[in-house]
């Protein structure tokens, strides 16, 4: 009996990622939901640049890959012309809350009904631990080697928060992969993101707190602790935005 | 039909079965924008403000990958935003139709007509190693032919393909007749990433290459197709060259005004002819090169600071001296003034 396999819907090519990184239990995540709305075939996903970028070669959807920043609106260029298709990005901190900012925002104010799986780390992984616009204040990278101070280098942003004042937003919410609950409390969110996607409400966002053991310079046991003593205050975890629960209440 | 160039633009490409166009504002191409907002819908296609440019040209990217086709048109300031874009689309082999309706640069530059995008249409618009088809229309018709005629060379070469034109030509009314274009052959697109419906491996549109020898044969792969381009796509057009002595080369609205001063020249009894590339890249190369066996001198003459000079030298192999006559930022050339140069180099020719 199988008690544990991989999804169908990735690939058989290996995952280059870092011992104890979570971008791995992501893609795991999203492809099990993939499989089990049995979506596959009409489904595009969209890698960014950063770590996740040969994430092409790991989901067995069609995958187009995107410039550093600009998932949001390969994805609207896909979904416009196939809005029956199922369409999602894959997209790290510095590509969609740094120079993928405009790109970000404007697929909320349009209400693109695509799917968005935002992976928080709170650093640039692929590029050797650079700050990133989540980077939290006192955070020492290596280009903020005194720690992120406001007054110098600004303060970390919140895009869930920010993305939920938007109209076209359908859906919000942040969570984390640290712990089994939240594993499953993941997936169940993704799950609902692409049930919004189906139902045409409109953009739908999962922010997912993520390690990165490599840059932060901890083991994957230390750097679990450190996402839930110093990630989770600055970034709660929650549904920012349900359109659907909205549309129910008002039934 | 009686139109306005910018339009014209715009029609053409709904001809062409384009149903998807991606843009943002900018002098002097906006008509085309508010010409497919309003033709769009009633054709069921979409014609969509994008936040930016280079937001517009990635939705392009997007649409392409998906196997339509999707184009986006800009001016100067904005193309200069779309070259990111235009060189990932390059990398992933991806068939893309860019209108560039060029204005005075460099910077926020002017509004009036210009050619001063020469160099980066044909050289180097984006980074890599890479060529893209840069087609420059001179009339009306022209643009009506020329955008249809985009459309199936990027599908055929998966490959970008610009139409360079100009304010000038933008505002410009004159009869078109949609029908004039070639029918050609289109390949399928078996690489789209619209879902595989479980039927076939997933496909993946994708420049990135980490390995530089699979990355070294990608390109070289590209560059066996831009060979091919080269043999087979050129275009030009020729006016009075058979006997020339001295010979205009000059493209786009510059081109037209060129026309009008050979005309003149030739009243006067001095043998001026007209060679107008109507591809800037595959440039005319070989034909340029048989017409520096005739004529004794080419005066080139741009709306720029002579961009092109240097690529009538290199197919010419400097055999004969190449002398330059423009206007920049804006001011369109008069035949008088081209006219006077011509007389000039005459003058000198004995
Ligand atoms: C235009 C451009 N600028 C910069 C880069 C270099 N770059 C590659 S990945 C990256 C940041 C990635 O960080 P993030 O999005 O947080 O993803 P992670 O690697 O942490 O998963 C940067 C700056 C690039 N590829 N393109
Ligand atoms: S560098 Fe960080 S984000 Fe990238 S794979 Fe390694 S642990 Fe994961």
């Amino acid at each position: 009996m199988v008690v544990f396999d991989k999804p169908k819907a990735l690939t058989n090519a290996p995952f280059h990622y870092c011992p104890g990184c979570t971008h791995g239990i992501v893609h795991r995540l999203v492809a099990e939901v993939i499989d089990e709305m049995g979506i596959e075939g009409e489904t595009v996903g969209i890698a960014s640049v950063g770590c996740s970028v040969f994430s092409y070669d790991y989901f067995g959807c069609d995958m187009i890959q995107a410039p550093h920043g600009r998932a949001p609106a390969v994805a609207t260029g896909v979904k416009r012309s196939h809005p029956d298709n199922f369409v999602f990005t894959y997209q790290g901190d510095g590509d969609l809350a740094a120079i993928g900012t405009a790109e970000t925002v404007h697929v909320g104010t349009r209400g693109e009904n695509i799917t968005v799986i935002f992976i928080n780390n709170t650093i640039y992984g692929m590029t050797g631990g650079q700050m990133a616009p989540t980077t939290l204040l006192g955070q020492v990278t290596t280009t903020s080697p005194y720690g992120r101070k406001k007054e110098i280098q600004g303060n970390p942003i919140r895009v869930v928060e920010m993305l939920s004042t938007l109209d076209g937003t359908a859906y919000a919410e942040r969570v984390a992969v640290d712990c089994v609950k939240n594993v499953i409390n993941a997936k169940k969110a993704i799950r609902k993101a692409f049930e919004v996607q189906k139902n045409k409400l409109g953009l739908s966002i999962v922010e997912v707190l993520s390690t990165c053991p490599t840059n932060w310079g901890l083991s994957p046991e230390k750097a679990i602790e450190w996402l839930r003593e110093n990630m989770m205050e600055h970034y709660p975890l929650g549904v920012y935005k349900d359109l659907t629960k909205e549309a129910a209440e008002n039934e | 039909m009686l139109m306005k160039g910018n339009e014209v633009i715009g029609e053409a490409a709904i001809r062409a079965g384009c149903r998807y166009f991606f843009g943002y504002p900018i002098t002097p191409q906006t008509e085309l924008a508010e010409y497919l907002a309003k033709k769009m819908p009633k054709v069921g296609g979409l014609c969509l403000q994008a936040e930016s440019e280079v937001a517009a040209i990635n939705m392009v990217l997007g649409c392409n990958a998906s196997g339509e086709r999707a184009f986006t048109s800009s001016s100067s300031p904005g193309v200069s935003l779309k070259s990111e874009g235009i060189s990932y689309i390059i990398g992933s082999d991806l068939p893309c139709v860019i209108v560039n309706v060029q204005r005075g640069g460099p910077g926020l530059g002017g509004i009036q007509p210009a050619q001063s995008d020469y160099l980066q249409a044909t050289k180097a618009l984006g980074h890599g190693d890479q060529h893209f088809i840069v087609l420059a229309p001179a009339y009306v018709q022209e643009i009506a032919t020329l955008m249809g005629e985009a459309f199936d060379l990027a599908d055929i070469y998966r490959t970008p393909v610009m139409l360079l034109a100009d304010g000038a030509l933008g505002q410009m009314m004159e009869p078109v007749d949609f029908e004039a274009k070639k029918q050609r052959t289109l390949p399928e697109k078996t690489w789209a990433a619209c879902g595989h419906g479980n039927k076939r491996e997933h496909n993946v549109v994708n420049s990135l290459y980490i390995s530089p020898e699979v990355l070294e044969q990608t390109v070289l792969a590209r560059f066996e197709r831009y060979k091919l381009i080269e043999e087979k796509e050129v275009m030009y057009d020729g006016y009075m060259t058979e006997d020339a002595d001295i010979c205009i080369v000059s493209y786009g609205i510059t081109a037209r005004i060129a026309k009008t001063a050979v005309k003149a020249a030739r009243e006067k009894g001095i043998k001026a002819g007209l060679f107008r590339p109507i591809t800037l890249w595959p440039y005319p190369k070989k034909q340029l090169s048989a017409l520096a066996d005739k004529v004794k001198k080419f005066l080139v003459v741009e709306m720029n600071m002579g961009q092109m000079v240097d690529d009538v030298k290199v197919a010419t192999d400097c055999r004969r001296p190449v002398e330059f006559f423009g206007r920049t930022g804006g001011i369109i050339p008069t035949p008088d003034e081209i006219l006077a140069k011509i007389e000039e180099m005459n003058g000198g020719a004995d």
